[in-house]
């Protein structure tokens, strides 16, 4: 820990004494009511850094069982040929062994497996682990808040999350299995409840469950958007606030305008299941039988579905921008460079994001007409996109940079963002994507894009402030094993995939047998089946690290270990309910002061000097 | 009121109550909710084999029924604010009876459309509107609930208008008008578009 610089020359609890507001805080014996037992302190809990601490261990429980399914599909997809009968203790009747003992995993399961991996990883890790985490950690405490707006509605939105995946964990036993038709849901296989195993029971519980989630995501969204609107400190104007507020602050709202799109789709493939209509199906037969469906249309399923999907996907990644941000700043020990476009980028991103969700139907028998406009407004959603890759390499360019565990991820994160973006650019076009949609190629750009990217970012931000959290320091050898096990071993797993995926083999197949043109596949796909199982192991060190350092680990001494400028290192190492023992801080200055006027760098809490100007006016 | 409510007054320095400013966003979200209802309708629409039929009578007299409930909520809290108890409570069951019958009314419209040769399956032309009013009807229900609750205020606590109870009534007011304006945009959308 030789990186960590101490020249802190302020006290702090003078400056908030002094210059900070007394809202009485004091004067109502806060907290005793609800943090008098171990039930009301840590389960039922309206504090919101317990709150933030429940979104992110269920999180991590979350993206260990689907990483897991990930693993078992890769088995199947780079050892076709292996026995799996080793798995029938854990995944019973999915597994058939035939007269010699050899067993293959169920093809039904395959896809069951699939879906699951991606809504769970998708909603539940990287939606309400990553903002669910961090909007309530950070919220309060970077903006000079008691707590969010409603403490109340917090916590519930933390328990239809939790409500959420019990229903989805139980759909797991179901003996016809968990919903079968991909993370999308598109009808007919999730509108018809006999059109496969997973779409009768599994997609009924998948739907419940979703729509628990989307309480979850609307309970905490409102809260966010309250606090940030409502709840500022004295000074913190919004040309104050850290990236990282501005990031969820915007994901919210993004969040509440598209969220509810879900649920009108979902209602409407319920209605088709269960009472019979036709919204989404027409003409189909089953067994060699007509359906009484008739003159329904499958397609608007889809606009409905990614009206939301797509902004889901800057849901995900715009809380790991902001966390990137704000940790690359701290670490190069500089103030972020172009912080009003960095802001500005973020709006640019989330209005564009609601007018490009048609580049997933270009293959579905859009308009190609319509098509064009599409590809317009995606290719546009590049520009806001390098203006954020740009400043954060320039806020690196020339930095004292440490290279500690949560700064590795910072930086990885702007790796694998712009790797995964300029596939992107590849996918808009409406006419490559023609060879290219529902390919490995499209496996391989969300998943760095997206996924590798914004787990970076969630581990930037829990290396960074795990010391806020939890009073101590994760150990730093593990975490820079961890980091370089997971940025080589993604690369292994993801880059392969975009040469497979240009070959034309389609995305979501059990197996390939059937197909001559890519056999010679098998040895990459072996391959990227075992950088899959190195790269998940490392994560597995990654939870040994986070519970071991809980306990164990190197205790925080100081305030503010890393000499961070913004509000949360001035609340007392150990915070309680309430957040600041005394006074609520005001702010002064923008977040940002780093190596300002030969100074190491200077709190937000600090007045400006005589004549001295704010940052981030330029 | 718990630490949390204190805090959140104390801290908040800005005009419109942040529970206030939380109920309007969503309402924000419901709407859109329904904005993409009528926005699949559309599309649904211009694709064809779409059966044209008149929306009953009955769902414009429900309509007449909803706004004068809004109109008779307000006027409690208007009376409620003045200090009149007769007035701040005989308005508010009226408001809890109009809101009743708009509910009864809308379950008649629907009785209306099978007679007119237009039940649920027929044709996704109606299923939209069974869709679409059933949700809102969904979403008057929690209205219900909401005025229940004032109502035991209003009967059962020493009447008292206090800031904190003032809140409350703004609240369920703000969520009442949203779901009768709500309403309104919906039936004008069915009838136009329809
Ligand atoms: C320069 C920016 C980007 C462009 C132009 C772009 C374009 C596209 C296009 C056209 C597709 C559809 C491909 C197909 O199915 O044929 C796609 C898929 C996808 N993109 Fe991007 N993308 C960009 C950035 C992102 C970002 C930042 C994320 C997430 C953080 C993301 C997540 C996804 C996901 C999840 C899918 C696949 C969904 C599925 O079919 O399961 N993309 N992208
Ligand atoms: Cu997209």
């Amino acid at each position: 820990m030789n990186d960590v610089v101490t020249t802190t020359t302020y006290d702090e609890d003078v400056l908030i004494q002094e210059l900070g507001y007394d809202d009485h805080f004091h004067d109502h014996h806060h907290g005793d009511k609800y943090q008098s037992n171990f039930i009301m302190h840590y389960i039922f809990s309206m504090d919101h850094k317990i709150i933030a601490r429940q979104f992110l261990i269920t999180g991590m429980f979350w993206a260990v069982i689907g990483g897991l399914m990930s693993l078992v599909f890769r088995l199947q997809l780079g050892f076709p040929e292996e026995s799996m009968a080793w798995l029938k203790p854990v995944l019973g009747k999915w597994i058939v062994l035939n007269d010699a003992g050899i067993g293959t995993l169920a093809p039904e399961f395959y896809y069951a497996l699939v879906t699951m991996h991606g809504t769970i990883i998708v909603f539940f890790v990287l939606t309400a682990g990553l903002s669910g985490t961090f909007s309530n950690l950070l919220i309060p405490l970077q903006i000079g808040a008691r707590d969010m707006a409603s403490p109340f509605l917090n916590m519930l939105s933390y328990w239809f999350f939790f409500l959420a995946g019990v229903v989805m964990f139980a759909s797991l036993f179901l003996s016809t299995g968990p919903f079968s038709g991909g993370w999308t849901a598109y009808p007919p296989l999730s509108a018809l409840p006999q059109a496969s195993t997973g779409s009768g029971a599994g997609m009924t519980l998948w739907v419940t469950s979703l729509v628990f989630f989307v309480v979850s995501v609307l309970l905490g969204g409102v809260n966010y958007i309250t606090t940030v609107l409502n709840m500022r400190t004295k000074g913190m104007t919004m040309w104050r606030m850290p990236l990282t507020i501005w990031a969820f602050f915007i994901t919210a709202i993004i969040g509440l305008l598209s969220f509810p799109v879900l649920v009108s789709g979902l209602l409407m493939v319920m209605m088709d299941r269960g009472l019979g209509t036709s919204f989404f199906l027409s003409e189909i037969f089953i067994g060699g039988q007509a359906l009484e469906h008739v003159g329904g249309s499958p397609i608007l399923y889809q606009h409905l579905f990614w009206f939301l999907g797509h902004p889901e996907v800057y849901i995900i990644i715009l809380p790991a921008m902001g966390i990137v941000s704000e940790v690359l700043s701290v670490h190069a020990r500089k103030p972020i460079f172009g912080y009003k476009a960095m802001v500005y980028s973020i709006l640019a991103i989330a209005f564009l994001s609601f007018i490009v969700w048609a580049h997933h139907m270009f293959m579905s028998g859009v308009n190609p007409f319509i098509s064009n406009f599409f590809v317009i407004f995606t290719l546009i959603i590049a520009v806001p996109s390098a203006v954020k890759v740009f400043n954060w390499i320039t806020t690196l360019y020339g930095g004292n940079i440490r290279f500690n565990s949560a700064n590795l991820f910072a930086i990885g994160f702007v790796s694998m963002f712009i790797s995964g973006g300029l596939t992107g650019i590849f996918l808009g076009n409406s006419a490559i994507d023609i060879q290219l949609h529902d390919t490995y190629f499209v496996v391989a750009h969300f998943h760095i894009v997206m996924g590798i990217a914004a787990f970076f970012g969630m581990y930037a931000g829990v290396y960074h402030w795990f010391p806020k959290m939890f009073g101590r320091f994760m150990n730093e050898t593990l975490g820079k094993i961890h980091f370089w096990v997971t940025m080589i071993g993604a690369y292994a797993i993801f880059w392969p995939m975009h040469y497979i995926g240009m070959a034309g083999v389609p995305r979501r197949y059990y197996s390939f047998d059937s197909f001559q043109a890519f056999s010679h596949f098998s040895e990459l796909n072996q391959f990227i089946t075992i950088a899959a199982i190195i790269v998940f192991a490392a994560q597995v060190l990654m939870v040994i690290n986070f519970f071991y350092s809980i306990w164990r680990g190197k205790v925080v001494t100081e305030k503010n270990p890393w000499g961070a400028s913004t509000l949360e290192w001035t609340t007392p190492i150990n915070a309680g309910h309430g957040n600041w023992e005394g006074n609520i801080p005001a702010v002064q200055r923008w977040p940002y002061d780093y190596g300002k006027d030969g100074k190491e760098f200077i709190p937000q809490i600090v007045p400006l000097a005589e004549g001295e100007k704010d940052g981030g006016d330029h | 009121m718990n630490a949390g409510a204190v805090t959140e007054i104390r801290n908040s320095r800005s005009k419109i109550h942040p529970k206030q400013f939380a109920l309007l966003i969503a309402c924000a979200s419901i709407m859109m909710m329904f904005a993409a209802w009528t926005s699949a309708y559309i599309v649904r629409q211009a694709a064809g084999n779409w059966l044209e039929f008149r929306m009953p009578d009955l769902f414009f007299v429900s309509t007449a029924v909803i706004l004068l409930s809004s109109l008779s909520l307000h006027s409690s809290y208007i009376s409620f604010k003045r200090g009149n108890e007769q007035m701040y409570k005989l308005l508010l069951v009226t408001t809890f009876i109009l809101g009743i019958a708009f509910l009864v009314l809308q379950y008649m419209g629907w009785q209306a459309m099978i007679e007119i040769g237009v039940p649920l399956k027929t044709n996704p032309s109606g299923d939209f509107v069974y869709m679409i009013s059933g949700a809102h009807a969904l979403h008057i229900l929690g209205g219900i609930a909401v005025l229940i609750v004032a109502m035991l205020h209003a009967f059962i606590l020493k009447f008292n208008p206090t800031p904190a109870r003032k809140l409350r009534f703004e609240l369920t007011l703000t969520y009442w008008h949203f779901v009768d304006l709500l309403w309104v945009y919906l039936l004008l959308f069915l009838t136009l578009q329809g």
